[in-house]
């Protein structure tokens, strides 16, 4: 894990004192509201519908068990106990109090953490696959890549006032994890005779208006990489829309000018910056990529278990996956308890994870953009221990990839911007199909919520994707099918006019009886089964009505 | 073409400090409690109180006249978003659920 350099240090202390200076002047008044607001948004202050909220930084989603730790005491001392992990890795406290906010960064400090450019029109916190270092498909670890970029973009002169926010997010696998298209730009890491390259997605995003990434450059070669990436943000710098909120992300630029010209202009851009680079950046990336050596496996072989219990053998079965060493796991802990708030965890959730990654897993942990934390390397043998931990803190529930594995935002329960509630849908979700006993057998299913068009739940790449509006002061829930967030990305289709919060978990249910009934065989998923047969069933089964109407 | 008529307000904003829901009463102090806020049921004096509202930036964040009916116990809101903000979340018993 990459380990802060004194100028890290240094860096983050003082824009923490920055920061304290700037809410003692906004509270005695030096200070209005106007200009305090880009100021706090810079360091991840948001005020919300019930409180402020602190969105802190997990770049790359990697963390250590010290961290976490930390993560647990700042939600213990200044929040109400417990945190919010988000589809961007961050975590969210929901309930901090303005004056405490400066002690809060302070602390994320002493572990090496922030919350710059975790909001405002800058290049955001940089996402990564979760699995990363991990994975047995895996080129190469996107966690070096990404964390060259978190320094170049931190604080990058040219790039605080960008016409929009910007998002980047690295994969190393071909099995995309990170949703790379779904970004402003998605880099996948991979590899041509034998040579280590980039695959440079542009222009993809969720929101009032989703677009899948385009292929900027198919192959860029290593060294090019930085020169490359702020030839396409000072591009977008210069022709992004201003004039427009809902327009002014680069996928709007993009899909107005088309992706040839935007080519054309990348391409002269990195010509005059390219000298630029001295090629201390390549030295840079050498210097982090060997902070992320893997550490050194432990090679003894788990014993065989005899009677283990059914709800061991379903936790192995549903949040264990392969590692790249044969006699590890990657081991995923649920945060989507049926019936809890998914992406919550308590302070005490989160030491016992700590201690987890610290007892057994060479102190890692991963956060996920579907709201659920990692151990990314987990010697089998300890299995069995590690669940009988996560099972006396209420962390053990098998629903990984299933039905009741919902992202969700946070919706109008706390977030200013949202139109509808997004939590008490997916806790019903879950509550109803575990009541049923289905999730098993209805098998990978991948169900997001956004409360808004914004998107944050990214519902628009759910199979099943629920977008909750204000359709004349009532909640109303549209239902999109078909959506898929890996590498070959789809836009989810509308299936038609929207469902009133009472009306939508019988119309999921209806959707998911008519898949159960359609599909070849257990084997084959939802979204293979939606893929084969379109919207058309599905369309009939969530609008019964409607169909009887038109078979009349 | 008629304007339409004016529909009661209070005037509501988040406390500096807390960030928390607060509303103007009627003794000019800001109250927790919905219930103990002014129902404004006249224009111009609805925008005449958000100006003085506007100009304690040293107390409140963002205020604004937001709809209300009156009821036996005070406002009551007209809209999903404003009874959100007068109980909290509905995952957990915070906010105002805890105090009031």
């Amino acid at each position: 894990m990459y380990t802060y350099t004194a100028f890290d240090q240094s860096f983050i202390r003082t824009r923490v004192a920055q920061f304290r200076a700037q809410v003692e002047r906004r509270i005695d008044g030096s200070l209005t509201e106007d200009e305090f607001k880009p100021l706090r948004l810079m360091n991840g202050l948001y005020l919300q519908l019930h409180a402020y909220m602190l969105r802190v930084a997990i770049p790359y989603g990697t963390l250590n068990g010290a961290q976490m730790r930390q993560l647990a005491m700042i939600a213990d001392r200044w929040d109400k106990g417990y945190g919010h992990f988000t589809t961007r890795q961050n975590i969210q406290y929901n309930w901090p109090a303005l004056r405490d906010v400066p002690d809060m960064l302070d602390a994320l400090a002493d572990v090496g953490m922030h919350a710059i450019q975790t909001s405002g029109n800058t290049i955001r916190n940089v996402t990564a696959d979760h699995f990363a270092g991990a994975a047995a498909d895996e080129v190469a670890d996107p966690r070096p890549v990404a964390e060259l970029i978190r320094q170049w973009s931190t604080d990058h002169p040219e790039f605080q006032f960008l016409p929009r926010k910007f998002k980047v997010a690295v994969t190393g696998s071909p099995d995309d994890r990170a949703v790379t298209a779904a970004h402003d730009i998605g880099l996948r890491i991979v590899q041509r005779d034998g040579v280590i390259g980039y695959q440079v997605l542009v222009g993809g995003g969720l929101g009032r208006t989703p677009m899948i990434g385009k292929v900027l450059a198919d192959f860029l070669p290593q060294a090019d990489l930085l020169p490359y990436l702020e030839a396409i943000v000072a591009v977008y710098n210069m022709l992004g829309r201003r004039d427009n909120k809902y327009k002014a992300r680069i996928k709007i630029t993009v899909h107005e000018i088309g992706l040839a010209e935007i080519k054309r202009l990348v391409a002269a851009e990195f010509a005059a910056r390219k000298p630029l680079f001295s090629g201390v950046d390549q030295e840079m990336l050498a210097g982090i990529a060997a902070q992320f050596a893997p550490p050194a496996f432990d090679a003894a072989p788990a014993a065989p278990i005899f009677n283990a219990s059914p709800a061991y053998r379903a936790f192995v079965d549903t949040n264990v996956t392969a590692h790249r060493h044969p006699d590890y796991a990657i081991v995923t802990i649920s945060l989507k308890a049926h019936g809890a708030t998914p992406g919550d965890a308590s302070a005490d959730q989160m030491r016992v994870m700590a201690t987890l990654a610290e007892t057994y897993a060479h102190d890692e942990l991963r956060i996920s953009h579907e709201q659920n934390v990692i151990l990314p390397h987990v010697p089998r043998r300890h299995l069995p221990a590690i669940h009988a931990a996560l099972s006396g803190a209420g962390l053990a529930t098998a629903n990984i990839g299933l039905i009741s594995d919902i992202i969700a935002c946070p919706g109008m329960d706390y977030c200013a911007l949202a139109t509808a509630r997004s939590i008490p849908i997916a806790v019903e979700i879950a509550t109803r199909f575990d009541t049923l006993k289905l999730e098993q057998d209805i098998g990978p299913l991948k169900i997001k919520i956004s409360g808004c068009i914004n998107a944050c739940g990214h519902h628009h790449v759910g199979h099943i994707g629920i977008l909750g509006l204000d359709r004349a002061g009532v909640e109303n829930y549209q239902i999109t099918l078909g959506g898929d967030g890996t590498a070959d990305a789809v836009i989810g289709e509308r299936a038609g006019p929207g469902f009133g919060a009472d009306e939508v978990i019988p119309a999921i249910e209806r959707v998911v009886m008519a898949y159960l009934d359609l599909r070849t065989d257990r084997a084959e998923t939802f979204l293979q089964t939606y893929r084969r047969l379109g919207l058309a069933p599905f369309k009939a089964a969530l609008y019964p009505a409607e169909a009887r109407v038109h078979a009349a | 073409m008629m304007p339409q008529p004016f529909t009661p307000k209070v005037v509501t904003a988040n406390a500096l400090f807390e960030g928390d829901v607060v509303y103007l009463a009627a003794d000019g102090d800001w109250t927790r409690a919905l219930s103990k806020a002014e129902l404004f049921t006249n224009e111009a004096t609805a925008a005449l109180a958000l100006l003085d509202a506007e100009a304690r930036a040293h107390e409140v964040v963002g205020p604004y006249l937001a709809d209300m009916a009156p009821g036996p116990d005070g406002p009551t809101p007209v809209h999903f978003r404003e009874a959100f903000r007068m109980r909290g979340p509905s995952n957990h018993a915070h906010g105002k659920q805890e105090t009031i």
